[in-house]
């Protein structure tokens, strides 16, 4: 019998005759195809809006006064539009934010991997899944809340708002990013090499810091990279504690990140000023591709090793 | 016996109590959090915020708007992203045959899964509510989260499919079916519980987001008389209204009555994630 | 306890959870001899090795009742450094595990462990152990390359060379040819027959050929039990147990 049983999936628009089922078939490749050309798309789309709203502001102001110059005046009479203290704010509060924040994260990493009972390993995982689900705004609460008036009274300040109290919420931001991706590398490190160091008479915390985590390390140079990306690019939660004046970095003054540039100005920004922060969103992005492509590389690298 | 060195016993020590100390603060941070949040934001939680909008008239705060707005704008961008992320993913795992193909796509997922949100908000804005004229709109947001949110929506949906064993591709396409008859078959339903804890995390994403919503889909809370309203006019989230009401009006009770909600939901979205996990697996 | 004894096993059992893998082991490892454990697979020879230097503790549920002495002191008494009896006696794996970092850094790793710091210190003990472990002829040239750039039977002997690094006084050798080519593998039982003059070796091996070219003495286990031990070349030639007799003569197993 040649009948074509008369099953579920020949229902419906399932063709039954070979011609049509063959375009029938090209067709969903097509489809599948065009969904994920979309993705490519939208890349291509951004990056090039970016490029081509941030290009204007940087020729007007000229390249080295707009990245170098360390005043930003956008609402003067004679405005001045230098990046500088955006720049090395974000470079400063990310390059904090990671030195408070790898050290916890990445030794918390070490015993959810090596040491903890599945038990303790299972509850721990389920706080750095919370910790990563909590909203920046929340974060930015707390911080508000929290940080700044301790922050304040701590060092007798007029207000808490500072560089500081932003490194301290980007930290906890990015803890749970690091924990995670190392986590996953230590895990990877196969059992044979920590035997191996066990055998000669080396501790378990001796194997684990000299045999684990240098096999580890491109997995987890990875989680700081990742950590990067996320505390540099963040905004809100930063703009609710660092207090958001264009000052040159420092510890305990009032800030202002490359992200909270372009959000505090551009509800209310026009002409050069608006196409200004334009420019700060495409310095920003080169940054965000910058720390990109060292993402990748870290981890093919981690994957061939 | 001799016994090891000192500064070994010491070194061995120190790193075990160390990572404990680490891991523990870890833990303790997200129960302070967490604690923090709904001892201050509970009793602030009360039935009049929930089910008013805000009035100038009475003096009083609703945020029955932003509840909508959240509500509408999840449920709109996965109506969108949901076939979108879902077909770009099979074609990844099922249909790609060139390998550069495929690198360019996953190149571009991750490029786009490493964007900080405010360019998202940055470019949505110039795109959607000025360049197309849709104004600060729910749909201008529901387009940005779309772009936002769909590289997490490819991956896990490539993970879990990639997690259907090749056998039962076999065993499909040796009963003489078709590609698409195989995947939507044999491929798609052992794959469900992946594509289903995408969803939840790209719901807890949009649940958070407030940087590329509130230059796209605004800050109003204004409740609309039908969806399609809804749908065209400004409208904030409860992440962008608690920015709003505690950075623009001071008002940080209310803030933390949001909070607690916005907590409150992320624990839901995480537990229903791990239950769905396990059920729809079986 | 014979003269010459250097671990000696008293009425040894050993369970994971509720499974008992080693009934009431009792036997003297003599020194520097070659001990080879043979036995069918699951018999217990591979177990009963990681009971000698506390390998075993790596396992999960694993409980141990008896005595292991080694030099008259009891390995499993509760105050005792496991990385002091690690440290003297080594081990070498079934798979070859050479760590991923270079050739001189594997070898330096036990000795820097146990805090040699000095530098020439370290050059001395990393030549004088690949010589031990006769790779030095091999690698003296590239001794910052990455030891997994080298071939199996090179990784395998790497491995002896890290083990023999920190002095070890006992190597415990599991099926450490098992994963080589016939080539590295006579390397290798040459090494061991040179390795024999300073050091105490016990191998656990599946190949009976093997037994016999390189072991002084020779013990059988059999499902948990050790069913004979004695003289490598009396117990093939003339076995006093039956089961003994029906496994070398390839009835099983």
């Amino acid at each position: 019998m040649k009948r074509i049983p008369k099953g579920e999936g020949q229902t419906g628009i399932a063709p039954k005759t070979k011609s049509i089922r063959a375009a029938f078939e090209k067709g969903m490749n097509v489809l599948f195809f065009l969904c994920g050309a979309v993705a490519v798309l939208f890349v291509l789309f951004i990056s090039v809006y970016l490029i081509v709203s941030g290009i204007p502001a940087i020729r007007e102001i000229g390249l080295a006064d707009f990245l170098f110059g360390q005043v930003w005046k956008s609402t003067a009479k004679e405005p001045q539009f230098g990046i500088l203290p955006f720049i090395l704010t974000s470079v400063y509060g990310t390059a904090g934010a990671i030195v408070v924040g790898v050290p916890i994260g990445f030794l918390t990493a070490v015993y959810l991997s090596k040491a903890a009972s599945p038990k303790i390993a299972a509850v721990i995982r389920t706080a750095v899944e919370l910790l990563s689900g909590i909203p920046s705004v929340v974060y930015g609460l707390i911080g508000m809340t929290i940080l700044v008036p301790a922050i304040r009274t701590a060092f007798g300040l007029s207000s808490g708002a500072t560089l500081l109290a932003a490194i301290v919420v980007l930290a906890i931001m990015v803890l749970p990013y690091i924990i995670s991706v190392s986590e996953t590398a230590l895990c990877a490190v196969p059992k044979e090499y920590e035997e191996g160091s066990l055998a000669l008479g080396a501790t378990e915390m001796e194997t684990y810091f000299r045999v684990s985590v240098p096999a580890a390390s491109s997995g987890i140079a990875a989680a700081v990279v990742l950590g990067v990306g996320r505390a540099i690019g963040e905004a809100m939660a930063v703009m609710m504690v660092a207090g958001n004046v264009a000052n040159m970095p420092s510890l305990l003054e009032s800030v202002r990140f490359l992200t909270t540039a372009v959000a505090s100005e551009m509800s209310y920004s026009a002409g050069l000023q608006r196409q200004a922060l334009f420019s700060i969103a495409l310095v920003l992005f080169l940054f965000i591709m910058m720390i990109n492509a060292v993402l990748a590389i870290l981890l093919k690298k981690g994957k061939k090793s | 016996m001799e016994h090891k060195s000192l500064r070994r016993t010491v070194y061995d020590r120190t790193m075990r109590i160390l990572i404990r100390v680490c891991a523990a603060l870890t833990c303790l941070l997200l129960a302070f959090l967490i604690g923090y949040i709904f001892v201050n934001g509970i009793p602030n939680i009360t039935w009049q915020l929930l089910s008013t909008e805000p009035s100038f008239r009475s003096d009083t705060i609703g945020i029955l708007p932003n509840l909508v707005n959240t509500l509408v704008l999840i449920l709109g961008t996965l109506l969108i992203v949901l076939p979108l992320g879902a077909g770009a993913a099979i074609y990844l795992t099922e249909y790609a045959q060139n390998r550069r193909v495929v690198a360019a796509i996953e190149f571009a997922a991750e490029t786009l899964s490493g964007i900080p949100s405010i360019l998202f908000g940055l470019v949505g804005m110039l795109f959607f509510t000025e360049l197309l004229g849709w104004g600060g709109s729910i749909r201008a947001g529901i387009m940005t989260m779309v772009i936002m949110v769909l590289p997490t929506i490819i991956r896990t949906t490539q993970e879990s499919l990639k997690s259907v064993p090749q056998s039962y591709r076999e065993a499909s396409l040796g009963l003489g079916s078709g590609k698409w008859h195989m995947i939507r078959t044999a491929v798609l339903p052992s794959s469900v519980d992946g594509i289903v804890t995408g969803y939840i995390l790209a719901i807890g994403r949009i649940l958070g987001e407030s940087a590329a919503l509130l230059f796209t889909a605004g800050s109003a809370s204004i409740l609309s008389s039908n969806l399609l309203q809804t749908i065209n006019s400004s409208g904030g989230t409860l992440s962008v209204a608690l920015y709003m009401y505690v950075s623009e009006r001071g008002e940080l009770e209310v803030g933390f009555a949001i909070a607690a909600i916005l907590m409150f939901l992320a624990l839901l979205l995480n537990l229903t994630a791990k239950v769905a996990g396990k059920k729809l697996k079986r | 306890m014979q003269a010459g004894t250097i671990i000696s096993a008293q009425d040894l059992d050993l369970y994971y959870g509720e499974n008992q893998a080693l009934k009431k082991i009792t036997m003297d490892i003599p020194e520097r001899q070659v001990t080879a454990l043979i036995g069918p697979s699951g018999c217990g020879k591979s177990t009963f090795l990681k009971t000698l230097n506390r390998m075993n503790d790596l396992v999960p549920n694993v409980r141990i009742e008896g005595t292991i002495t080694y030099r008259g002191q009891d390995i499993y008494m509760p105050k005792l450094d496991v990385t002091w009896l690690r440290r003297h006696v080594g081990m070498v794996f079934q798979k070859p595990n050479p760590f991923p970092m270079s050739i001189y850094d594997n070898i330096a790793y036990g000795p820097r462990t146990h805090g040699i710091r000095n530098k020439r210190q370290l050059d001395e003990i990393v030549e004088r152990s690949l010589r031990g472990a006769a790779i030095w002829d091999e690698v003296s040239d590239r001794l910052k390359k990455p030891a997994l750039s080298l071939s199996g039977g090179q990784q395998q002997r790497i491995c002896i060379a890290r083990a023999l690094a920190v002095e070890p006084d006992v190597l415990l050798m599991d099926e450490a040819t098992s994963a080589l080519d016939p080539i590295s593998t006579s390397k290798i039982e040459d090494l061991i027959a040179e390795l024999k003059k300073q050091y105490t070796i016990v191998i656990v091996t599946h190949n009976m050929q093997q037994a016999v070219r390189i072991s002084d003495r020779c013990a059988f286990f059999l499902l948990g039990q050790l069913v004979e031990f004695g003289e490598t070349t009396q117990l093939f030639s003339t076995p006093k147990d039956k089961r003994t007799e029906e496994y070398i003569t390839g009835r099983f197993g």
